[in-house]
């Protein structure tokens, strides 16, 4: 076969919607045997806690199917029209809607993010912490998971400068 | 053809993408050489990815079955 191929993301939001492609696309590209680094930066840095907890807001997400996971067939198919002001509004919307996407997700057989990470760490994925978004942030690298390279933007790139994919997520 | 002696099952029913690609490369990669692996799925993402995969990493994807929500996947090691 050619020689191996590399792909660099680089991990920037903290959305419980938004934590899973990075971990999803680096271990489905080493499991194609693909050399695979993650720069977390940002909010994605969140993604390197220990214990990863996320929140998904509807705000500013229009899009954003609203669909319970229990209940009848045709109760699950209705996504239900509920309008940005209130969805901004509503005291705990977010925690609402954060449950009820971690219970649709775990009905469909999506890993956790925990699990998924710990899948990228045990197929050689690496990990690369952004340090001034640790500095800025207060993020210490005994809160992260072990395993966790520190570096900044040219680390990354220097990386990213030989591979065939580069992804923003 | 007809004739495929599994070397090794993988139950991956239930389970979601990316799952069932990560199942299938740690079995496969604790097989020797002309090993053969049966995964069973019911993602049906997992029948192009399996394609995919089989073609990225060089391993033979010998025969594929589907049926009642199931997907079957015999696999070959190069």
């Amino acid at each position: 076969m050619s020689e191996q191929k590399k792909v660099s993301l680089i991990a920037a939001h903290g959305g419980l919607d938004w934590g899973y492609p990075p971990f999803i696309i680096a271990s489905a590209a080493a499991a194609l045997d693909m050399d695979v680094q993650i720069f977390f930066t940002f909010y994605g840095l969140t993604l390197l806690k220990k214990k990863i907890d996320l929140k998904v807001t509807p705000v500013g997400n229009p899009t954003m199917p609203m669909k319970m996971p229990f209940g009848p067939k045709f109760f699950q198919n209705i996504d239900w029209p509920i309008p940005n002001f209130m969805t901004g509004n509503l005291p705990f919307f977010d925690n609402i809607a954060t449950g009820l996407m971690k219970m649709t997700f775990k009905k469909h057989g999506v890993a956790s993010l925990e699990e998924l990470r710990e899948v990228c760490q045990d197929v050689g994925v690496k990990f690369i912490g952004c340090q001034m978004t640790m500095d800025v942030f207060g993020f210490k690298k005994d809160e992260f998971v072990d395993g966790v390279e520190i570096g900044g933007a040219a680390m990354m790139l220097e990386y990213a400068v030989d591979t065939d994919i580069q992804l923003f997520l | 053809m007809s004739d495929i002696t599994v070397t090794q099952e993988l139950d991956c029913r239930g389970l979601n993408c990316p799952m069932p690609i990560m199942k299938t490369k740690k079995a496969v990669d604790g097989l020797s050489s002309g090993d053969v692996l049966k995964m069973v799925a019911t993602d049906p993402g997992s029948a192009n990815d399996m394609i995919a995969w089989a073609k990225r990493t060089g391993n033979e994807l010998v025969k594929t079955e589907e049926g009642n929500g199931e997907f079957v996947f015999f696999v070959k090691k190069k």
